[in-house]
């Protein structure tokens, strides 16, 4: 181990004790970056965390974190860092969910997830079947959206100000002044895709070539009497005044 | 107790009921922006509802569309009475995904400025706990600590505060040694005198005493339901401390004592913090005395930018530089969950990684949400004058709390 980050060691035999404890719950254990990450079935959550708190001795919920991976289907990863005081060790344990499927709450087995699940509600928007206190926790009373989702823009929809004339603070659409500037860093041999602005034609025009368009009579050139009367229709216009009117 | 009192009206027929008030956002104990949302009977808290997220600024949201390294400062701006242990664990995440060594010179540095930092958290945490349940003149004192601090912060990074100087494979610049001289003759000198003056005021003070002691006992079982972490589960008697448990950098070559409470009232969590600030003087002599000489950051040109005189003389240092601030560093895909002893307990950055130069997610772990949240079983029962002396053992900062 070469970095300098907290050293854990991971006892011998705790993947085996997790794998016995959680059995047929379990959907996959790894081990990447010294870390252990247990993958486990939503419903069965509740039963997994006790477990792991007795039988495996986790006996504190450090922390809760959403993911968001929109390409998937499930969309969402739920993240629950474990912590054993006895065995000096930490687990991950994760679940997927969509924001149509809500996860059960650990509030009964910790209560401190209370508003680790109210964060991730507010952030996600993932529900949590018997949390009591499911309201919002970080974002303004009255937002609505879930801002650390992939597609919720980083500007957000809203903007809040005083106004002098209604002497009151007011919410008025973002208004940027300059747009936001997301530089795509992949390099040109690992297939990034430059879009010119304005040349977004030229992908359909390779696509149209594959059916080459054929013209027989005149008419089908678009030139002839009814385009000539167009382009003098065009052309003669009202003279413009320009400059200052004083 | 409202129950007796609506069956029994006091004069004539008017009632007395519970009633809720506000306790801030605008409030000077309250620490930053908290509303606290209390339901009192008479003086007495029958429950508080704390409502955060007033200084939200979306940090989470902003680290995605950063690079790793334009992602750092945003950390000073979470905890900013200890910004160098908010960059701790974030550099030490990327650095585990990437697994990148630190030079030793480096480690010894984030480790000495990790604990000044403690120092500079934990003397304006006691200053507030002493302001909020009444004293005037330690805190002056303890500001003056703070204030040599923060000059040292300049010395070492050009800021006092949002210092961005732990980056990822060490820190930013090599320190000069006359700071250190200056550091270890403040910590021979000065620091202990103004420090142990101040708590002369306190710790034995009657009044002091009659505000904490004995105020919102937490026990063991609640302070680990709860997720309590740093002072606040030391202070319930459990000697837990990640520098000790699971040492990063180069604490495990420190020696040093892990203070717990016996009764895990207010009194025990600010006298462990008050015994830590002591046991942070010893290890920040011990680094300074251990010290070696050497890089202070990895040469690894792929994530630490080159010297300034180098990239004069090489076509190749110039190139890598460029690289390292434009694109940043790739970090392998993977994901982490670091957490380090920051001076409030345990601060935890979650971090995947998708390949790119930008992290996918970023989670922080901040330890004033578990600690607030306890704060309504804590505070149930007491008068409201002691919501300030809880508030202050718990040590909140809302730059973290919100993110």
């Amino acid at each position: 181990m070469s970095h300098s980050a907290p050293h854990i060691q991971t006892p011998d035999g705790t993947v085996k004790a997790i794998l016995k404890a959680l059995g047929k719950y379990l959907v996959s254990i790894e081990e990447t970056n010294h870390e252990v990450a247990v993958h486990i079935h939503r419903d069965a959550l509740v039963e997994c965390m006790i477990r792991l708190r007795d039988d495996c001795e986790y006996q504190q919920l450090m922390e809760i974190a959403g993911v968001d991976w929109p390409e998937r289907d499930p969309r969402f990863e739920i993240v629950y860092c474990l912590l054993s005081l006895t065995k000096n060790h930490r687990i991950r344990v994760h679940l997927t969910t969509n924001d149509d499927e809500p996860v059960p709450s650990v509030t009964g087995i910790w209560p401190v997830a209370g508003w680790l699940e109210r964060e991730v509600f507010d952030m996600y928007g993932v529900l949590f079947s018997g949390n009591a206190d499911l309201r919002r926790i970080l974002t303004d009373y009255g937002f609505s959206g879930h801002p650390q989702r992939k597609d919720f823009p980083l500007s957000g929809y809203v903007e809040l100000r005083y106004s002098e004339e209604e002497k009151r603070v007011k919410y008025e659409p973002v208004q940027l002044a300059q747009d936001f500037r997301n530089f795509d860093f992949l390099s040109p041999w690992e297939g990034a895709d430059y879009v010119l602005p304005g040349d977004e034609k030229s992908n359909e025009v390779a696509t149209q070539q594959a059916t080459p368009k054929t013209t027989d009579v005149a008419k089908q050139t678009g030139a002839g009497k009814d385009a000539n009367k167009e382009a003098v229709k065009r052309t003669v216009r009202k003279p413009k005044v320009t400059g200052d009117k004083a | 107790m409202s129950m007796q009192q609506d069956l029994a009206p006091t004069t004539g027929d008017e009632v007395i009921q519970n009633y809720t008030i506000n306790f801030g956002p605008q409030h000077p104990a309250a620490h930053g922006v908290l509303r606290l949302v209390m339901e009192l009977d008479g003086e007495i808290v029958e429950r508080l509802d704390p409502h955060i997220g007033l200084l939200h600024r979306g940090t989470e949201k902003l680290i995605e569309y950063k690079t790793y390294l334009q992602a750092l400062p945003y950390f000073d701006r979470l905890d900013y009475a200890s910004p160098m242990a908010m960059e701790h664990s974030y550099v030490l995440a990327v650095e585990k995904l990437l697994d990148l060594e630190v030079p030793l010179r480096a480690q010894y540095l984030r480790v000495l400025f990790a604990e000044l930092t403690r120092i500079k958290n934990h003397t304006l945490n006691i200053a507030h706990h002493i302001i909020d349940v009444g004293a005037m003149t330690p805190p002056l004192w303890l500001y003056e600590i703070r204030e040599d601090i923060m000059a040292f912060y300049e010395r070492a990074s050009g800021a006092r505060m949002h210092a961005a100087w732990f980056r990822p494979g060490g820190v930013h610049q090599d320190v000069p040694l006359k700071l250190l001289t200056d550091i270890a003759e403040w910590l021979d000198d000065r620091m202990p005198r103004l420090f142990e003056d101040a708590m002369s005021l306190v710790v034995d003070n009657r009044i002091f005493k009659q505000r904490n002691v004995d105020i919102a006992i937490v026990s063991k079982e609640d302070a680990i339901k709860w997720g309590f972490s740093g002072p606040m589960i030391r202070g319930a008697g459990i000697p837990w401390d990640i520098r000790k448990s699971q040492p990063y950098d180069v604490y495990d070559r420190m020696e040093f004592d892990i203070p717990v409470g016996t009764r895990g009232d207010c009194y025990d969590r600010f006298m462990v913090r008050v015994e830590e600030v002591r046991q942070s003087v010893r290890i920040m002599k011990q680094c300074l005395q251990q010290m070696p000489d050497g890089p202070v950051c990895s040469d690894d040109r792929k994530v630490a930018p080159p010297k300034r005189a180098e990239m004069k003389q090489s076509m190749e240092a110039l190139i890598h530089h460029f690289k390292l601030y434009t694109e940043g560093f790739k970090v392998p895909a993977g994901s982490v969950y670091v957490a380090t002893e920051s001076p409030k307990g345990e601060f935890g950055v979650y971090l995947v990684a998708d390949g790119s130069n930008r992290p996918y997610r970023c989670k922080i772990r901040p330890t004033a949400f578990s600690h607030l949240q306890a704060m309504d079983f804590m505070s149930r029962g007491h008068m409201l004058a002691d919501t300030t002396a809880i508030l202050g053992a718990l040590d909140i900062v809302f730059g973290e709390c919100d993110r």
